[in-house]
C-alpha cells in the first residue's frame, strides 16, 4: 500500500496519455478531478494486487462518451457514489476497491478521484494496458470475464444497471444510454472478485505511468532525452521522427477514423510514415515496410518534451517522434489478436511483433 | 484622402507608422517602451504625425497593438476584484474554477467564487433550468464587493441562452454599467480555458479601460478625431467599444502584427517569415495572409486558456549572438548574446566580445564598425562559423517548412543582415523595405473578422448545408463587426467530428475582410456611447 499525493498524481496523468496511444481523450480533465479529490479528501491508497482478499468485490470506474463533452461537461463527481451503491444493491456485496480499467487521459485518473471521493482503495492493476475503443477489449474478457454488470450514471442522478447476454449488447446498450446521458457518463463496469482481477489483469499499469511521467519530467530538467527515458522504461523503439504534414479525419459508425502523414526528418529525411487511427494509433508504416501495427502501441510524443500528443491534436506541422512498444503478452494469444488484433480494425495486415518488425527494418536498412 | 495610424507596444519597442489608405507608409518611428507604456505611445504617436505633415482632420483610423494586458496578468498588477459565477451545477463540481491555475493568480481571482445550477447539454438541450433565484442571491452578496463578473455556463458555444439570463440579473442588481464577461464571447469548446480566459478578462477590465481612454485622450490631445481600433491575438481589429468588454483577446497581438506586416511589405500571402533580432530569430509560417496557429492550449499567466497564438519557433541566434573560438580552432555559436548592448561590447565596435556580427564584419560581409578591430582573427575559422550560422537558419527554416518544396523567405529584424542572399530549401528571400516597424504596419494593416465554433448535428440538414450554414454565420458576424461585404473570405475552417455522438461535428470558421469605410464612427461618439 502507498499513498498518491499531487506530484505522483501529475506523473501519472502523462505516463497514462502516452500510454493511451492517442486515445483516451486529454489527461487534463481527469488530472484535475484527481487534484481537487486530493485537495478535498487528502492523499489516494494504492494497493498492489496481492493486497486484495480474493472473494473481495472489485469493480472498475471511469467515464464513457465523447472527450469533447467531456472537457465541456465536467462530471459533478456524484455519479460514481450513485453508480457504485446502485452495483452493490444488484449484486448483494459492498464494493472493496476500484481500478482503472485502461490506460489513458482520462480512465487512468477518473479512479484515483472517485477513490478518493469514496473514501475507496484503488488497484494497481488495469484490463488493456494501453487504451482501446471498446468494452471486450480487455484481458478480461480474454479469460470469458464478463463486463456486466455494469451502471451507467450521470450528473443528474440518473443510475442504468445493464446486465447484458453478451458483449455486443452492452457495447449498444452503453452507447444508447452515454449519448442520452449527454454524450459523457460515469460508469462501473467489470465488477469482479479480487482472484479474478489478480488472474487476468495487467499488474503495476499505475506504477508504469508514474515512471514515465516522472521520467519525461525529469529529463526536462536534467537536458536527457525524454524519447530515450520512455524506451528504457517500455522496451520500446524508436519507429520514426519527422513533421505531421497532413491529418485526415472521418466518423464512421461513431467513431474518429482516419491517418496522418509524418513526413521523415534527420535520419528519416526522404521517408513518410502513415499512421492510422481510430480513436487510438493502429497501425504506423512507411511505403515499403510495416513498422508496429495493434495491440502492440503506438505513441506520438513531442520531439521536444516527450510529450504524448493524442489524435485529437494531431495537427499539421507539428513536429513528433513515433514509439513503437511491445504489448502485454495476454494480447499476443490468438483470441487476444482476435479481439485486438489488425483484421478486428479492418486493416488488412497480420500481427506481427513489433520487436520482429524493427529488427527486420534494420537489416533493410 | 484618408490616414491611419498604426502603432505596435512590445517588450522593448513602440513602434509607430502612418498610411495613406492605400497603405503606403509616409512616416514611421522606433522607440523605447516607457515604463507606464502609454507616455511611450504618446511619444511615438506625436512624431509619425508631425513627421507626415497630414492634415490632422484626415486621420480617420488609429489601431493599437499594446500589451497592456498581458503585463497585467503575468505581473499581477492592477488585477480588478472580480467574481466568477460558472453555470452549470451539478455538472462539473468534479473540477471547481480555478483549479490548475497558479496559487498566486487563484488567491486573488478566486475570493468570490460560485457555481449555480443551469448549463445545456452538447444539443442544446438545457442540463436543467437556470437557478435565477441563488443568481439574484449571489449579486446581492457581491455587490461593493468586486469591480466586475465572470460568467461561464456549460455548452455556452451552442447555447448562450443562461449566460444571457445571468447577465440580465447582475445588471438589474449591480448596475447597467456594471463590468460583466461571458464566456460565449471569448472562448469555444473547452468549459475550463474558456473560463479561465473569461476570469482573466473580467480581471483586466479597468486595465484595458485606462489604456483605451488614455490612448483616445492622447488622440484628442493631438486633435486627431480617429475611429479606435485594437489589435486582436488573430491578426484582426476589435472596436475600442468591444475591447474595453473583452480585452483579453487583445492577448499575444505582437507576433500576429510582426508575421502580417512582413506579408504586407512583401505581397506575399504564403510564407516563411523570418524575425532576426538581437538575442533570437523567430521563424513564423505565413498561410493565405495570416500566421499558422499552434495546435497547443495556450497559458497565460500559467493559466490554461483556449487561445490560439501563431506557431512560432525561436532559436538562440541574432545580431549579438556570442562566438567562442578555442584554441584548437573548435568553436560554439551562442545561445547567449551581448543583446542590444552590441554597439558597446561587440569587437568591431570597440568592446572584448566576438559576435555574429563581428563575424560578418571581418568576412566583409558588412562595413558596420571598424573592420581593422578584427582583421586579426583567422579568416579559415571565421568562414566555418559563419557555415554554422547559416545552418542554424536553414534547420530551423526546415522545421517550420510542412514539404520539402523550397519556399519564400521575408526576412525581417535588424539582425537578419546575418543572413545570406541563398539559403537551402528557400525558393526566394525578401527583404522588404521598412522592415524595422512591420509590427506597427501589421497593427495598422489589421482586418475585421468574425468567427464562429459550434458543435453542430448534421442529422437536420446534412453536411453541405450544415457547412455552409456556418460559414455564412462567421461571414454575417464579420459583417456586422465592419468588414466590408465585398472583400470577406473564409480565411480558416475545421470540421472535426465528434467521436461517440452520432452525426455531430464542432465546426470552427473564421472570415474576415478589409475594414468598411462606409458607417464610420468617430472615437468621440464611440466613447460617449459605451
Amino acid at each position: 500500500m502507498r499513498h498518491l499525493g499531487k506530484q505522483e498524481i501529475e506523473d501519472i496523468a502523462v505516463g497514462a496519455a502516452l500510454l493511451g496511444t492517442g486515445g483516451g481523450g486529454d489527461p487534463y480533465i481527469g488530472k484535475l478531478m484527481a487534484i481537487q479529490a486530493f485537495e478535498e479528501f487528502g492523499p489516494i491508497t494504492l494497493l498492489s494486487v496481492d493486497e486484495i482478499p480474493d472473494d473481495a468485490l472489485v469493480v472498475a470506474s471511469g467515464g464513457m462518451g465523447a472527450p469533447t463533452v467531456l472537457v465541456e461537461k465536467i462530471p459533478s463527481g456524484q455519479e460514481v457514489s450513485k453508480a457504485f451503491k446502485g452495483l452493490a444493491n444488484y449484486m448483494g456485496k459492498e464494493v472493496f476497491a476500484t481500478y482503472p480499467i485502461e490506460a489513458g487521459g482520462i480512465n487512468s485518473m477518473l479512479p484515483l478521484a472517485l477513490a478518493a471521493k469514496l473514501g475507496l482503495p484503488v488497484v494497481d492493476v488495469d484490463g488493456m494496458g494501453r487504451a482501446f475503443p471498446e468494452l471486450q477489449m480487455t484481458t478480461f474478457y480474454l479469460d470469458g470475464i464478463n463486463a456486466t454488470p455494469m451502471v451507467l450514471a450521470d450528473e443528474k442522478d440518473n443510475v442504468t444497471i445493464m446486465d447484458t447476454i453478451d458483449n455486443s449488447w452492452t457495447e449498444r446498450l452503453a452507447r444508447s444510454v452515454t449519448v442520452q446521458m449527454g454524450g459523457s457518463a460515469t460508469c462501473a463496469i467489470y465488477p469482479m472478485t479480487g482472484k479474478n482481477l489478480k488472474e487476468s489483469g495487467i499488474h503495476n499499469i499505475l506504477k508504469l505511468e508514474e515512471e514515465i511521467g516522472r521520467a519525461i519530467r525529469l529529463a526536462k530538467e536534467t537536458n536527457l532525452d525524454p524519447v530515450q527515458e520512455i524506451l528504457k522504461l517500455t522496451s520500446g523503439f524508436e519507429l520514426f521522427i519527422g513533421k505531421v504534414v497532413d491529418v485526415n479525419r472521418k466518423t464512421e459508425g461513431g467513431w474518429t477514423h482516419g491517418t496522418a502523414k509524418i513526413e521523415g526528418l534527420l535520419e528519416y529525411k526522404g521517408e513518410d510514415l502513415e499512421l492510422s487511427f481510430q480513436n487510438e494509433h493502429l497501425l504506423a508504416r512507411t511505403k515499403d515496410r510495416l513498422l508496429c501495427v495493434t495491440p502492440d502501441l503506438i505513441a506520438v510524443v513531442d520531439s521536444e518534451t516527450g510529450l504524448p500528443i493524442t489524435t485529437e491534436g494531431l495537427r499539421y506541422g507539428a513536429r513528433v517522434v513515433v514509439i513503437g512498444m511491445p504489448c502485454h503478452p495476454k494480447w499476443r494469444t490468438p483470441k487476444g489478436i482476435e479481439t485486438v488484433g489488425p483484421r478486428y480494425f479492418r486493416y488488412d495486415v497480420d500481427y506481427t511483433p513489433v520487436e520482429q518488425l524493427v529488427k527486420k527494418g534494420s537489416v533493410v536498412k | 484622402m484618408s490616414y491611419r495610424i498604426g502603432i505596435d507596444v512590445g517588450g522593448t519597442h513602440t513602434d509607430a507608422v502612418l498610411m495613406d489608405k492605400d497603405y503606403r507608409v509616409l512616416a514611421k518611428t522606433k522607440t523605447s517602451t516607457t515604463q507606464d507604456v502609454s507616455s511611450g505611445i504618446y511619444a511615438a504617436m506625436r512624431e509619425v504625425i508631425a513627421e507626415s505633415g497630414v492634415p490632422r482632420e484626415q486621420i480617420r483610423y488609429a489601431m493599437l497593438g499594446t500589451t497592456h494586458c498581458t503585463n497585467a496578468i503575468v505581473e499581477r498588477k492592477h488585477l480588478n476584484q472580480i467574481a466568477v459565477i460558472r453555470i452549470g451545477a451539478p455538472a462539473t463540481l468534479a473540477i471547481k474554477p480555478l483549479i490548475g491555475v497558479p496559487d498566486d493568480l487563484r488567491a486573488h481571482l478566486g475570493k468570490h467564487v460560485y457555481i449555480v445550477s443551469g448549463g445545456h447539454e452538447f444539443d442544446g438541450k438545457e442540463i436543467t433550468k437556470l437557478n435565477e433565484a441563488e443568481l439574484y442571491r449571489i449579486a446581492n452578496e457581491i455587490k461593493d464587493e468586486v469591480d466586475s463578473v465572470a460568467v461561464a455556463s456549460v455548452f455556452s458555444p451552442v447555447s448562450k441562452e443562461h449566460e444571457l439570463r445571468a447577465a440580465e440579473i447582475l445588471r438589474e442588481v449591480l448596475g447597467e454599467e456594471a463590468p460583466i464577461s461571458l464566456s460565449y464571447e471569448i472562448g469555444s469548446v473547452g468549459l475550463l480555458e474558456r473560463e479561465n480566459a473569461t476570469i482573466l478578462n473580467a480581471a483586466i477590465v479597468n486595465v484595458a479601460k485606462t489604456t483605451a481612454t488614455g490612448f483616445i485622450n492622447a488622440l484628442k490631445a493631438e486633435n486627431v478625431d480617429a475611429r479606435v481600433f485594437f489589435g486582436q491575438n488573430d491578426g484582426t481589429l476589435m472596436s475600442v467599444e468591444y475591447a474595453m468588454k473583452y480585452p483579453i483577446l487583445t492577448i499575444g497581438c505582437g507576433p500576429t502584427n510582426s508575421i502580417r506586416g512582413a506579408s504586407y511589405l512583401s505581397g506575399l500571402a504564403n510564407a516563411l517569415v523570418v524575425d532576426a533580432g538581437g538575442t533570437t530569430t523567430d521563424i513564423g509560417v505565413l498561410v493565405n495572409s495570416f500566421p499558422r496557429e499552434s495546435s497547443l492550449a495556450v497559458e497565460i499567466g500559467g493559466a490554461r486558456t483556449n487561445f490560439r497564438m501563431p506557431d512560432l519557433i525561436s532559436i538562440g541566434l541574432g545580431g549579438g549572438t556570442i562566438v567562442r573560438i578555442q584554441d584548437d580552432g573548435s568553436f560554439t555559436v551562442g545561445p547567449d548574446s551581448v543583446g542590444y548592448q552590441l554597439p558597446q561590447k561587440g569587437l568591431a565596435f570597440g568592446g572584448d566580445t566576438l559576435t555574429t556580427t563581428d563575424v560578418l564584419i571581418a568576412l566583409k560581409k558588412s562595413d558596420l564598425g571598424d573592420a581593422e578591430k578584427v582583421a586579426h582573427l583567422d579568416q579559415d575559422i571565421l568562414l566555418k562559423v559563419y557555415d554554422r550560422i547559416v545552418e542554424m537558419a536553414e534547420e530551423a527554416i526546415d522545421k517550420m517548412k510542412t514539404s520539402a518544396e523550397p519556399v519564400p523567405v521575408i526576412l525581417v529584424g535588424g539582425g537578419s543582415i546575418l543572413f545570406p542572399d541563398e539559403l537551402k530549401g528557400v525558393s526566394q528571400i525578401i527583404r522588404p523595405e521598412n522592415f524595422g516597424v512591420a509590427n506597427a504596419i501589421g497593427a495598422a494593416i489589421s482586418q475585421i473578422s468574425g468567427q464562429i465554433d459550434r458543435v453542430f448535428s448534421l442529422d437536420e440538414m446534412g453536411r453541405d448545408q450544415t457547412l455552409a450554414l456556418a460559414k455564412s454565420i462567421a461571414v454575417d458576424e464579420a459583417i456586422s463587426a465592419g468588414a466590408d461585404p465585398a472583400t470577406v473570405e473564409i480565411v480558416e475552417f475545421e470540421d472535426i467530428p465528434l467521436s461517440y455522438l452520432g452525426n455531430a461535428t464542432r465546426i470552427r470558421v473564421k472570415a474576415a475582410g478589409t475594414l468598411s469605410l462606409a458607417n464610420m464612427v468617430s472615437a468621440r461618439e464611440e466613447v460617449s456611447n459605451s
